[in-house]
């Protein structure tokens, strides 16, 4: 244990030291090769010209090549992989897709995660709004803020236990330790195996993402809402406007881009959503979701790669509208600016 | 502006009330178990967390001194002694003499058990057995429940970090995770100041790139990676699951954020500052050094949480490329491995999990401010 901590630090110290190291030394070459100082009028300003045209390569060059190694090559891999057999030895054409449109467990995945992402986004979504509105009016409302934006820092395992706790059965004549378990009993109904019952353990499952999430939407929300003009809502004041009509007509309509942000970010949160389902359920009971199979598929009988990156390119797909949008939003930005 | 309004529509003490229960909702999960973890097993077994401040009611059985502890009093064979050892804190609410009816009588109360036999148990266990004939036989067998004062203990701390491997995978999580936040920092730092300050052909694609693999999902990398890593691994004879190999994974799945969160904060940087250093004959890396890493401290540290919160909470990139055995397994895949090995053992469960989070809460209040900058900054990325 001792070795390995000690190794961490010296890791550290050699991966920053070569960093430093490489930025400093790779600048200080290029300095030597064309130098601009000490050399006469034309051949200054040639190397000076030859320094600029290099040195953002070697700002940008570590980056790139991390870049390429662990995004960029995977992505293309992953994409010839799916055309693949299990080893990735012989071309099967569209096999695998036609293998997933056709298997039962993948089909559950996909139509889980079209409840997921019906259901996840938009609830976050609206209490984060909700949130947001009521905690901005109280002297608490900061400290109540954070409270709700603390799960956001809690491990979707962390958080699994958690509520696996909170869902946790004992038959009808035992004390229920469970609260949920507790409170339905306590109410006069039969406790429930939560996490088993067909359908509605997805929905069991949610409850966890958004827990964790609408923290996250309170937070932008909240501050998107501090950025409305005062004067819009003076105008409406006097005009007689009430605080629902403020709220829906006037509000919203302001925000309407942060709103569509927050929700397409935890839309693409979901689509990966795998912590949560492998804890909970490991995908039984109807739970299965395509992060897990596709996680199961890569180890499942020694792995089937094909299969696996079938599904990931299955993920992939669903995030490629998000992504375009995201790149035509950035360069609107980078014209205006 | 906002409340002036509101006030019409939601009464004044209706908003506070709601965003009491909101706070509630949101509190008491991680509550549940930061209570259980400080409550032994038999405690969490019989009763909810949330009686944990009133005591715990629990049955039990005991059996009497025997018949050679009696004595002769008034012409009434006696026995009496006490039930818990001394300075037991547990108090007795009712007892009996029949596993069918194990609370028939209140403490405090005779008990007729026939044939003239008496029997009178105290709330401090305190009892008197009298009967008119001799006792024989073993003792007498009594049932009770006892009330429990509320008990806390930090025992299954000690057996979590020490026994059950907590301890060990805390300091393998630290290990991957500490690397893994400092080497994207410098690496992100210098590509964001190209892309923000240097003109060099190229640079908005190498922008739209990145903005773009934001959003690419971690499970595309997967395979490939792992595949790579096997061969690396086969080609140079050395294991394939290193904590480089997860240093370096962390590194390049955190670098698009990282990149774009920097490069928005370094691009909004005055322009002035840099054009008068660059007339005093500073060069693009003595600008670099001098002036945009300090003045971006606020973003660099918004990065360095979120990197350590994601980081600290995987699970996916450590049960891929990190090994399963006590030198490599982190807390995430330590809580998930003990969630299905110790499934019912809540008191091992939430003091595991409460340990796992204890790290993130701890960075996430205390620089909750630099955390919120980040977050609306970036709020592009997917998580």
């Amino acid at each position: 244990m001792a070795t390995q901590i000690i190794s961490a630090i010296i890791v550290i110290i050699v991966g920053v030291g070569g960093c430093v190291a490489y930025f400093w030394g790779a600048n200080r070459l290029l300095e030597l090769v064309f130098p601009a100082r000490g050399t006469s009028g034309k051949t200054a300003i040639d190397n000076l010209r030859r320094q600029g045209f290099i040195r953002p390569w070697l700002f940008v060059g570590p980056a790139l090549l991390i870049l390429g190694v662990y995004l960029i090559y995977p992505v293309v891999e992953t994409l010839r992989l799916s055309f693949l057999d299990r080893g990735g030895q012989n071309f099967v054409g569209f096999d695998n897709y036609l293998w997933a449109i056709g298997d039962r467990e993948f089909r559950i995945s996909i139509l889980n995660n079209l409840l997921w992402l019906a259901v996840v986004p938009a609830v976050c979504t609206f209490l984060g709004l909700v949130i947001a509105v009521l905690t901005d009016r109280i002297w608490w409302g900061t400290i109540a803020k954070s409270l709700v934006f603390m799960p956001l820092a809690i491990s979707f395992v962390g958080a699994s236990v958690i509520w696996k706790f909170i869902y946790e059965y004992r038959a009808a004549d035992q004390t229920q330790i469970g609260l949920l378990n507790a409170f339905v009993t306590w109410l006069g109904f039969e406790p429930q195996v939560w996490i088993s019952i067909p359908f509605w353990n997805n929905l069991f499952l949610m409850v966890i993402l958004v827990w964790i999430q609408t923290g996250f939407a309170m937070v932008i929300l909240s501050a998107a809402l501090r950025g409305i003009p005062d004067e819009t809502i003076e105008a409406a004041v006097i005009d007689g406007a009430n605080g629902f009509q403020i709220f829906w007509k006037i509000m919203i309509p302001q925000i309407w881009g942060t709103i569509a942000v927050v929700w397409t970010t935890i839309t693409i949160l979901v689509l990966k959503v795998f912590d949560i389902v492998l804890t909970m359920t490991n995908g039984q009971w109807n739970t299965q979701v395509l992060a897990n199979l596709m996680f199961d598929w890569m180890f499942r009988g020694g792995g089937d790669f094909g299969r696996g990156a079938t599904i990931a390119i299955v993920i992939m797909m669903a995030v490629i509208p998000i992504m375009i949008w995201n790149i035509r939003q950035a360069n609107r930005e980078a014209d205006g600016g | 502006m906002a409340a002036k309004a509101g006030r019409s529509f939601f009464g004044r003490w209706g908003v506070h009330l709601a965003v009491l229960a909101i706070v509630i909702v949101w509190t008491l999960p991680t509550m549940g178990i930061l209570v259980s973890s400080l409550r032994d097993r038999d405690q969490i077994i019989v009763s909810g967390w949330w009686t944990a401040l009133a005591g715990s009611e629990q049955t039990e059985a005991g059996r009497l001194a025997g018949p050679d502890a009696q004595i002769e009093r008034d012409g009434r064979f006696v026995i009496e002694g006490l039930l818990f050892e001394e300075g037991d804190p547990r108090r007795i609410s009712a007892f009996g003499t029949r596993a069918t009816a194990p609370t028939a009588t209140e403490a405090g109360v005779e008990a007729d058990l026939g044939d003239g036999v008496t029997l009178t148990v105290e709330a401090d266990s305190r009892y008197v057995m009298t009967s008119p004939v001799a006792f024989e036989g073993r003792g007498q067998r009594v049932y009770f429940s006892a009330l429990s004062p509320p008990r806390f203990t930090t025992e299954n701390y000690e057996t979590v970090l020490l026994s059950e491997g907590i301890g060990r995978s805390f300091v393998n999580s630290l290990t991957v995770t500490i690397p893994a936040t400092i080497i994207p920092i410098l690496i992100a730092a210098f590509a964001a100041y190209a892309l923000a300050w240097m003109r060099f052909p190229g640079r908005a694609i190498l922008i739209a790139v990145i903005i773009g693999l934001l959003v690419v999902p971690l499970q595309m990398s997967l395979i490939p990676l792992l595949k790579l890593y096997n061969g690396v691994g086969a080609f140079f004879g050395v294991p394939a699951k290193t904590y480089l190999g997860i240093w370096l994974a962390h590194t390049g799945f955190g670098l698009p954020f990282a990149i774009f969160l920097l490069r928005s904060y370094i691009a909004g940087l005055p322009r002035e500052i840099m054009e008068s250093a660059r007339i005093d004959g500073a060069s693009d890396f003595d600008i670099f050094v001098r002036i945009v890493l300090p003045l971006s401290f606020p973003v660099l540290a918004s990065f360095a949480i979120f990197q350590f919160l994601w980081v600290w909470n995987d699970l996916l990139v450590a049960m891929v490329f990190l090994g399963t055995g006590r030198d490599q397994l982190v807390l995430t895949g330590k809580l998930n491995a003990l969630l299905g090995s110790r499934g019912g053992d809540w008191e091992i469960l939430t003091t595991s999990a409460f340990v796992t989070i204890i790290v993130p809460l701890i960075v996430f209040f205390s620089l909750q401010r630099y955390f919120v900058r980040g977050l609306l900054a970036g709020s592009v990325k997917g998580g």
